[in-house]
């Protein structure tokens, strides 16, 4: 009986001692991956270079790229273009002198910056284009495929403007002609509208510098030419305030299909809800600004040679109505976090 | 004198009349639809906020001055009228603190330029870039602002019809009068003649040449204002960015291409409807026929190049004509 009482003891202190020391395991371990991490960015140096700041899309991506920045300790920058090609590829020429080791540009046109940014990567900084693409490769691309855009604006147009009920009268309203938001977008309209003999495009016209006011005009001349007018394809959803403004005063409102695309702020939700707009195509900022965060961190902490790999990421499109709009989580520059 | 500088007016402005009636009765032939009613009103709706402006830089530049604020004018004080009365200020508040902005602007371009004797050039256009900058600094949340439902008010300046009229163009027709008014029943609009004419002649004769010049240059902001807040009520929002577009050569343009000699002293109303209704239809026109961006640009120079080049063979500078200042 004693025996059996000390055999007890005994292996109730050794279950005692292997869970004493299990705890002893558990209380704490060091993440070898940690601090390569951290160091790999602590005191780099980001610059973001704009095409212009003070809209949603750019406060939008600037303060989460800074969010990011402050929280893993490097440096950010912005340096506003203001609209104006030649002071950032100004801006971009004095970058690769002062080397910063990560550039995020958006590309007023397909072209302009094309060399400068060969020329940063060449000498060692990455480059990571914003939604708006220029015709070479970099480091990184975060935005929306153009494309895309267009096409799901075109098929959403072609729905409800097909099928022979109407003439299937369509009005395009491009931004600047070498912009990236009208060469592609105008590529996936044509994908889709060029085969479907139920629906024309009647005009295609630049809005300038993504005017309103210009987009106004041009779609209460057109509607006076076409009062049969079915659907407009617009590239971006500013400008679009004026498209619809002229809707509105000529009491087409219901008659015609608005599509637009935007950054998803809450203009794009509002537009909806205030029927302005038919249909929006959102890329998504909060999306795209982790996307371009995770680029920016892969490049701080990549050991290649810069420019060795390149990575495209095609944001996610979401497209809504009036039927969805309250599912969407239109963001403003409080919500982004 | 007189009779040599109206003469020189009705050249002028006949050349770009003339030249409008052509582009018009071509349209007419070949365009369907351009000359219903309701194009015409858009044509002449389309350019009607450039025709607002052109009549402010008329005054300056008959005072033989330019004033390349007046976007900036145009924009930032009338975005500040929306700002405040979308964060619930009253809209007579929000007007008057606009009202305000515009006048300290165009009292700082006045008396740098009648006081301080710098070219108008360079002090409206550092003056612009400045008034720009306050507004992209911070005073507005997005560089887009957008038209508040607290002014709905005030909103048919720019958007809706009366008797089948759009509001805009009232809006230009009224801005036109009150200008024509003041330039020629007048006496200060007497006297911004005469100091644009010749500066020291009109001080002679004891007109207080530099109070009228900080009076031309303010009158032109207010007018930018009104012009901005028709803008703004019409397309639903003020774009802040249009300072930095080509909007302040095609007040320009209007203004000497209707017929109103950058050296001062002549035109008047009627060369900036002509100069407007000319940009009118040709942007209308090329618009219907679904002309590119690159092509309209390109025709819009070309039409401002024929108007000069006729001008000038038509009127040859000689020392008679060609004034001091010209530019």
């Amino acid at each position: 009986m004693k025996r059996y009482k000390s055999l007890a003891m005994a292996t109730a202190a050794l279950a005692a001692m292997a869970i004493g020391s299990v705890a002893t395991a558990q209380q704490s371990m060091e993440d070898p991956a940690r601090e390569g991490y951290y160091s790999a960015l602590k005191g780099k140096k980001v610059v973001f270079v704009p095409v212009f700041m003070g809209l949603d899309l750019t406060e939008g991506w600037s303060k989460l790229m800074a969010t990011q920045a402050e929280a893993l300790g490097y440096d950010y920058e912005v340096r506003n273009s203001n609209f104006n090609t030649a002071a950032g590829a100004q801006t971009i020429t004095s970058l690769i002198s002062e080397k910063p080791d990560v550039i995020v540009v958006q590309n007023p046109d397909v072209q302009s910056y094309a060399r400068l940014l060969k020329r940063a990567e060449d000498a060692g900084i990455a480059v990571i284009q914003l939604n708006m693409k220029t015709n070479i490769l970099t480091t990184g691309f975060v935005g929306a495929d153009v494309i895309a855009i267009g096409e799901a604006q075109a098929k959403a147009a072609a729905e409800v403007c097909g099928g022979g009920d109407t003439p299937g009268k369509i009005l395009v309203l491009a931004g600047p002609p070498t912009s990236p938001f009208s060469a592609y977008m105008l590529r996936g309209y044509e994908n889709i509208l060029n085969d479907r003999d139920d629906v024309e495009i009647v005009s295609v016209q630049s809005t300038g510098a993504y005017e309103s006011t210009k987009a106004k005009s041009i779609t209460q001349v057109v509607v006076q030419q076409h009062p049969d007018l079915c659907a407009t394809l617009g590239v971006w959803d500013a400008p679009d305030i004026g498209t619809a403004a002229a809707l509105a005063e000529a009491g087409l409102t219901d008659q015609v299909f608005v599509s637009t695309s935007g950054g998803g702020g809450e203009l794009a939700c509002k537009g909806i809800r205030e029927d302005m707009w038919d249909h929006y195509v959102s890329y998504d900022v909060p999306g795209q600004g982790r996307d371009l965060n995770a680029l920016i961190s892969q490049a701080l902490q990549d050991t290649n040679e810069v420019g060795a790999r390149k990575t495209v990421l095609y944001t996610p499109l979401v497209e809504f109505d009036k039927s969805n709009v309250d599912e969407q989580s239109c963001w403003t520059l409080d919500s982004l976090k | 004198m007189k009779n040599l500088f109206s003469s020189l007016n009705f050249d002028q402005q006949t050349i770009v009349t003339i030249l409008f009636a052509v582009l018009f009765v071509v349209f007419a032939f070949w365009l369907p639809g351009f000359t219903s009613t309701g194009n015409l009103l858009e044509l002449v709706r389309s350019v009607s906020v450039l025709g607002i402006l052109g009549l402010g830089m008329a005054i300056v530049v008959i005072g033989r001055g330019i004033d390349l604020s007046m976007i900036a004018t145009l924009a930032v004080p009338a975005s500040l009228v929306m700002t405040l009365a979308a964060s619930g200020y009253h809209p007579a508040v929000a007007i008057g603190a606009g009202l305000l902005f515009a006048i300290a602007t165009g009292i700082l371009n006045g008396v740098l330029v009648a006081y301080a004797e710098i070219p108008a050039l360079f002090t409206t256009l550092a003056v612009g870039i400045g008034v720009a900058g306050i507004g992209q600094s911070g005073m507005f949340e997005y560089d887009i602002v957008a038209w508040p439902p607290a002014l709905d008010s005030i909103a048919w300046i720019g958007r809706g019809k009366i008797f089948g009229l759009p509001y805009s163009i009232l809006a230009f027709g009224v801005a036109a009068l009150a200008v024509h008014i003041f330039l020629k029943k007048t006496r200060l609009g007497f006297f911004i003649y005469a100091l644009g004419d010749n500066l020291a002649a009109a001080r002679i004769s004891g007109i207080r040449v530099r109070p009228i010049i900080i009076l031309q240059y303010v009158i032109c902001a207010v007018i930018a204002l009104f012009a901005g807040l028709v803008l703004a009520a019409s397309a639903h929002s003020m774009d802040t960015r249009i300072f930095n577009l080509t909007w302040i050569y095609d007040v320009i343009l209007v203004v000497v291409l209707g017929g109103i000699g950058l050296s001062g002293g002549r035109g008047g109303v009627m060369n900036v409807i002509v100069g407007t209704l000319l940009i009118g239809t040709i942007v209308n026109g090329m618009t219907i026929l679904n002309v590119s961006y690159q092509g309209q640009n390109l025709v819009r120079g070309l039409v401002l190049l024929t108007a000069l080049m006729i001008d000038s063979i038509l009127n040859p500078r000689n020392e008679e004509t060609a004034k001091q200042g010209d530019i």
